[in-house]
């Protein structure tokens, strides 16, 4: 049987080398593979492309990334209250391209669907829209501009699911799959950590989110902080 | 004059029985405590989930469980999960029947900017240029003018955009008004106490009344 599983997240990120373009899982800090962006500020890689939706806080998930300057470019749709990544960003210490969030998914989907570029209208007649490449189509009965944006090939893609088998096969709770699964499928090299390494067979076929056949290397991570940005409850009536 | 309250309350009442809405941060995020009793609606938040809930009783914050504003939330009966690609395609291919939306400036033929000030403000559009780009009605909650009291319903928007000839609806302080396609802001409603004048003074986009 094929068996995916690694030791730790630092045998999985062993290949990850300086200037690579790697993508991060995650919406804010929910769903980040905590143990693989530790892992990365253990071994120090620099130069690094990171394509993530957000960039973390100052002391926590990416953000000890850019604290660490190992993030050369920042690919993201939201980078928030976020003083170092500001700060980096106005220096021009740091590179940042600001994409929509639906184009970041689906530039990533499109990746690991196989398709070079996608059209989308997100963007059209905005500052983001300049130099790239518009056309019209006739869509939903109407005729609109769409712009042509590239797929996602990213060196790795480091993602975090909720249960995973040792074939790779993965199931996400909750939002915490959000940008996940898109990048488990474009990644070149996929690897995944889990809060639960189960044997094939343990989790139910009909309830997969991401097969395996996407994921290069998958271990069981430890010690999730799982922090929450804005931690908000009713009040009691 | 109406408050947040009061604009999240008014825009209540477009939102139909039936209709999936998605609602931006601030004042829209409000509009969910508005909606009458009989209105069946479900509440999509673009980082993954269809059916949002209220907020978690203290002990039943998860930290897996957020909305696209990073707050903790519940799920209700009927609830959905699904990843990020699949949220924006339920919005490009129109299966969300409304969008409401925060914004810093709106043009006479229904553009807005949203999302950056330049030099100041650079946070990124997350998924406004998505919504806006797709939406099939997209109303803007806001207040009529900034906070150094100048109009934010202009002749053009004078910050980048997030989408050109998009908005539908605004609902402010002041009244309510649709953005005519063949541009222009037409008052609809005034609010309790507000004058027309008032209204004239704080729009500086063509105003047809």
């Amino acid at each position: 049987m094929i068996n995916k599983t690694v030791a730790n997240a630092e045998e999985a990120i062993a290949n990850i080398e300086d200037g690579m373009t790697i993508s991060v899982g995650g919406f804010g800090l929910c769903g980040i593979p905590e143990n693989l962006i530790q892992a990365l500020i253990h071994k120090g890689v620099k130069e690094l492309t990171c394509i993530s939706n957000n960039a973390g806080v100052d002391d926590f998930g990416l953000g000890l990334l850019l604290q660490n300057k190992q993030i050369k470019k920042m690919i993201s749709s939201y980078v928030g209250e976020h003083a170092e990544f500001e700060r980096q960003m106005l220096s021009g210490e740091l590179e940042v391209e600001l994409i929509p969030q639906g184009t970041l998914a689906t530039r990533l989907m499109a990746g690991g669907y196989g398709m070079p570029v996608i059209f989308t209208p997100a963007g059209v007649g905005t500052e983001i829209a300049e130099g790239k490449e518009i056309r019209k189509f006739t869509f939903h009965g109407v005729e609109k501009d769409y712009l042509m944006e590239q797929a996602f090939e990213p060196d790795f893609a480091l993602v975090k699911a909720w249960k995973g088998d040792t074939m790779g096969n993965l199931v996400f709770r909750g939002t915490a799959n959000n940008f996940n699964h898109s990048m488990a499928m474009c990644g070149k090299i996929t690897i995944a950590e889990v809060e639960e390494l189960v044997e094939p067979g343990e989790l139910d076929p009909n309830y997969i989110h991401t097969p395996g056949v996407f994921v290069h290397a998958i271990f069981q991570g430890e010690h999730y902080e799982k922090r929450i940005e804005q931690r908000t409850v009713r009040t009691a009536e | 004059m109406l408050d947040k309250f009061g604009i999240a309350k008014r825009i209540a009442k477009e939102v139909k029985d039936g209709y999936y809405v998605n609602l931006g941060i601030g004042i829209p995020t409000l509009v969910a405590n508005y909606i009458p009793e009989g209105i069946n609606v479900v509440l999509q938040s673009e980082n993954g989930l269809l059916g949002m809930g209220p907020f978690p009783a203290e002990d039943e914050v998860d930290a897996d469980y957020i909305n696209a504003g990073k707050q903790t939330i519940t799920t209700l009966p009927g609830s959905a999960f699904f990843d990020s690609a699949m949220s924006f395609g339920m919005i490009r291919s129109r299966k969300i029947h409304l969008t409401i939306l925060g914004a810093m400036e709106v043009s006479e033929n229904g553009d807005i900017a949203n999302w950056k000030i330049p030099g100041k403000m650079v946070k990124g559009m997350g998924g406004a240029m998505d919504l806006v780009a797709s939406a099939e009605n997209i109303i803007v909650a806001m207040q009529h003018v900034n906070k150094a009291g100048e109009s934010k319903l202009l002749p053009s928007c004078t910050l980048p955009l997030t989408g050109v000839r998009c908005v539908k609806k605004i609902v402010t302080e002041l009244g309510v008004f649709d953005v005519l396609p063949e541009g222009g802001f037409k008052l609809l409603e005034l609010h309790e106490g507000v004058t027309e004048e008032q209204v004239k003074q704080s729009t500086k986009g063509k105003l047809i009344i």
